[in-house]
């Protein structure tokens, strides 16, 4: 039975008077108890086409369109009777975690307040408790009704969220990238959850995600979004099987495997164009390899290729073949030559890090970062630390970079002592960041915002060679090295994409001309296809440069593509290292094994064995 | 927050209180003892007297005393809360304080009750109805009231309502409860203009930012009426700004109000201070700047107690008292 039915709808902005297009004549179907995933990348306009859906878009944006449920229009509705769909009819819950519960009222109110709403008749507070608690066992949370949202960890305020989603029994949850903002493991238990549930409440099921292979793991349909138009929609498997868009195979290919080393991963090249700079042709033209004059003649309708597949590719019948060649020989292995290295270049030896209780926090206990941990880097070495969020792997990165004083323990970078930044002489300190820089995970602040990207370059090389007198053509051949044009010198960070900021951020560690780059989560906040450039560039850098990387992620397939040799680290200690073909092929501690399996692949029993 | 770490924390803050009252009295004591003039010049204003009488004066007012004792005596007397007799009216200082507080902390409260209502009232109408031309006229109310000092408003109030349209009494601070409210209106009209045009401000960004957080999202997707989200959602989390703003507005208007008093010709504490500095009355100035300084310090400490009733993640342990 038909539930949800999304019929040409188009979602425009209007700020100052400017008109701007965010999704383009967008069509959705769903049925009872069926679930369907939108995947697309940043700027795809799939957030958006989610709020359109229960009449929740920001101010300044509005949708034009049908969207029927249950035979009723919603577009158009007056807000009052949106009310009445909305949390009973269809739910909603969004990405973040940590910012989507009310931080002043404790876990249960938010599941009883929505029974409140939609109960018939006098239900007394006890009872309203009781099926509280009831709810939250139904997600699996014992006790934290009368706990504050801060209290609790993102994966169990997620699982409230979704209590309190789900507390007016809607017919249809809309998931927004629910499971995003967690950790590999949690991620993939809250998958799990949001499946179990909606089988047993047969409930309709939208997921939003950016990830193709957790689309294909827990949705039947899955509508590829681009710039605002859809691509190509398909059941899940057989999109899998044979992408029938250039666009979806380059997603697919840009996605690092979990289970073997890529000589080089297919990125695309450039970035997501604004739905309106690509109005009147293919939204993927001008990135697309296959790319004709036809393409750009108009925009293409999406057709039915075969029952139930549809691509909005004019030329799928004279490309598929090549399409498929492509993926053959993209997805190739590529052996890894680990480069026994000849010297240490960093040497890591039982260091504990403790940070005090925060102040002014009652029962603020001092937290244990780093409890005694050993690791060594080679001189040309890319070593990966694979952690989740509180196992301390950023903390050792600060340690190595001096950001942080570990409370014990030593550390040796290229024969200086170097635990304690501080008690260095300065002759010393500048040696050692001439050794090791650091890039972090977030391009949009870790780039001064009101200075050029020459500027920055400029600052960076003249601390370390202040009489040089080609500072110019120095920037412009950084620039060259990451991939950028020398023009790039002159523009703000603003005025720069997420990918190419943090091309900037690598050409202002590779300024001073470092031995090693410390990478943390260097590249998780990019979308995959920029996030397999910047990939790309890394290890380019290092076969032209010999630079050597110490890898800081939660992300077992990314590191596999770029690192000799792992460690894990979980809880503030080591519990696992060796070859990564090796560790995450054969894992032996239990922690490892967990994070192996919690790899998103793209079959339904992924989440089976959870 | 346990009730018994609560009390804990209360207490706490009740003995850096007492502290805080010796220093902050040292301080003016010290500051008095130094400016020019002493309590026999004022006295005599210029007379001349014969050197018996002069010092007869200087004994009363123990002014033959060295510095630290002349302290140590206006301790011993504040403690049994003895602030000595003003030079001007020869009162005790405490009476004369106490007669006059009552009109002040009605004129203060009604204030700031004006000042709240119709700051939170306009802030969150400004902000729901945010960029129309509702929200473009209470920000320029706002921008009006935060410029215009008291007096001129006091002023302009007075020839609106008292004079030209005789609504409202010009002067006079009636009696029993009604009247009072009746004669003080205009006074705290003029009193809360500025304090809500700060709480307009406060309330309106706070609301706004708070409208456009996730929670509100996600609150109204779950289908929760629209009052329930603007109050439990948006309001309480925009509110820890305007408490704050709220509080020193409360200190202000309790200790600072004396422009307004002296405009309308009320005689209040803000009046009491200005004749009591103008004419060196040293013990009154002394008393009454212990009465400030209490007043704002115990409506700091109920600033925090809000807090913790407000914010759940805010809690006090033994190093922030």
């Amino acid at each position: 039975m038909r539930v949800l039915e999304v019929h040409g709808v188009t979602i425009e902005s209007r700020i100052g008077g400017h008109r701007r297009t965010i999704v383009r004549e967008f069509d959705l179907s769903l049925d009872a108890g069926e679930t369907v995933g939108i995947v697309g990348e940043s700027g795809s306009g799939k957030s958006m086409t989610a709020r359109a859906v229960i009449g929740l878009l920001p101010p300044g944006v509005s949708a034009r369109g049908s969207v029927t449920y249950d035979g009723r229009e919603l577009i158009g509705l007056p807000e009052r009777e949106l009310g009445g769909v909305r949390g009973s009819q269809i739910g909603l819950i969004l990405q973040d975690p940590f910012t989507m519960l009310n931080p002043l009222l404790r876990c249960g109110r938010h599941i009883t307040e929505v029974l409140e709403r939609f109960e018939g008749g006098r239900v007394s507070r006890r009872a309203r408790r009781a099926e509280a608690t009831r709810r939250l066992a139904e997600v699996g949370i014992a006790d934290a009704i009368d706990r504050y949202p801060f209290e609790l960890s993102g994966g169990m305020r997620q699982r409230v969220a979704i209590a309190a989603a789900l507390a007016g029994d809607p017919k249809i949850l809309i998931a927004d990238e629910p499971s995003t903002a967690l950790d590999a493991t949690t991620q993939k238990e809250l998958l799990a959850l949001l499946k179990s549930l909606q089988e047993a409440r047969s409930m309709g099921l939208v997921l939003i995600t950016h990830d193709l292979r957790v689309a294909f793991a827990v949705c039947d349909r899955v509508c590829v979004l681009y710039a605002g138009s859809l691509l190509e929609v398909g059941a899940g498997a057989a999109l899998e099987a044979e992408p029938l868009h250039p666009y979806t195979l380059g997603l697919l290919l840009s996605e690092p495997p979990g289970d073997r080393r890529l000589a080089e991963l297919a990125s695309i090249p450039g970035a997501v164009p604004s739905p309106d700079d690509v109005a009147q042709m293919c939204p993927f033209t001008p990135r697309c390899r296959w790319a004709a004059p036809v393409c750009g003649a108009g925009r293409p309708p999406l057709a039915l290729v075969s029952p139930g597949r549809s691509t909005a590719c004019v030329r799928i019948h004279e490309i598929r073949e090549s399409m498929r060649e492509t993926r053959v020989v993209v997805e190739q292995p590529a052996p890894i030559r680990p480069a026994r290295p000849a010297s240490r270049l960093i040497e890591v030896e039982q260091v504990e890090k403790v940070f005090e209780g925060a102040v002014g926090r009652r029962g603020g206990a001092a937290v244990v970062a780093l409890a005694g941990v050993s690791l060594e880097v080679g001189a040309h070495e890319s070593v990966g630390l694979v952690g989740e969020s509180g196992s301390g792997k950023t903390t050792l990165g600060r340690c190595l970079v001096g950001l942080e004083t570990p409370s014990a323990g030593r550390i040796t970078i290229d024969g200086i002592q170097a635990a304690d930044y501080a008690a260095l002489s300065s002759g010393d300190r500048r040696r050692l960041r001439r050794v090791v820089q650091i890039i972090f995970q977030d391009p949009y602040s870790s780039l001064n915002p009101v200075r050029s990207v020459g500027t920055t370059l400029r600052e960076a090389i003249t601390l370390y060679e202040p009489r040089s007198r080609r500072v110019g053509e120095e920037v412009e051949a950084l620039l060259a090295k990451v991939g950028l044009p020398g023009s790039y010198a002159a523009r703000k960070p603003v005025a720069l994409s997420g990918g190419e900021r943090q091309r900037v951020a690598i050409a202002r560690a590779l300024a001073v001309k470092p031995r090693l780059i410390i990478c943390d989560e260097a590249v998780s906040a990019l979308d995959v296809s920029v996030q397999a450039q910047i990939l790309n560039l890394l290890k380019t850098l290092r076969a032209d440069l010999g630079i050597g990387y110490l890898f800081i992620t939660h992300d077992l397939p990314v590191v596999r593509q770029v690192v000799d040799r792992i460690y894990v680290l979980h809880r503030g200690a080591v519990v696992e290292s060796g070859p990564v073909d090796a560790v995450i092929d054969a894992p032996q501690h239990p922690y490892t094994v967990k994070l192996v399996e919690s790899m998103p692949r793209s079959s339904p029993d992924w989440l089976r064995d959870a | 927050m346990s009730v018994r770490g609560l009390a804990l924390f209360v207490l706490r803050r009740l003995a850096a209180l007492a502290v805080l009252l010796m220093i902050i009295s040292f301080g003016v004591f010290s500051l008095l003892y130094l400016a020019p003039g002493s309590a026999e010049q004022v006295l005599l204003q210029g007379r001349a007297v014969d050197a018996a009488t002069r010092n007869e004066i200087r004994e009363a007012f123990n002014l033959n005393e060295p510095f630290l004792q002349q302290y140590r005596l206006w301790v011993s007397g504040a403690i049994r809360l003895d602030f000595g007799e003003s030079i001007r009216t020869g009162e005790p200082v405490l009476n004369a304080i106490l007669n006059r507080m009552g009109l002040t902390i009605f004129l203060g409260l009604y204030g700031f009750i004006v000042a709240m209502v119709a700051g939170l009232s306009l802030g969150i109408l400004a902000a729901v109805k945010s960029r129309t031309s509702v929200d473009r006229g209470i920000v320029m109310f706002s921008i009006v009231g935060a410029s215009a000092p008291p007096f001129v408003t006091g002023v302009f109030l007075l020839y609106l309502f008292a004079v030209l349209l005789g609504w409202f009494p010009a002067f006079g601070q009636g009696e029993g409860f009604a009247d009072r409210f009746w004669h003080l209106t205009l006074p705290a009209l003029a009193l809360a203009f500025g304090g809500a045009a700060l709480v307009v401000r406060l309330t309106r960004a706070g609301m706004i930012g708070a409208l456009d957080q996730d929670f509100v999202t996600f609150a109204r997707a779950r289908g929760l009426s629209p009052r329930r989200v603007l109050r439990a959602y948006a309001l309480r989390n925009a509110l820890i700004p305007v408490v704050n703003a709220g509080a020193l507005m409360l200190a202000f208007m309790l200790t600072g109000a004396a422009l307004v008093e002296v405009t309308f010709a009320l005689p209040g504490i803000g009046a009491l201070l200005v004749e009591s500095v103008n004419f060196r009355d040293l013990p009154m100035v002394q008393g009454l700047s212990m009465v400030l300084a209490t007043v704002v310090i115990l409506v700091n400490l109920a600033t925090d107690v809000i807090y913790l009733f407000i914010d759940p993640r805010i809690s006090y342990s033994e190093t922030t008292a």
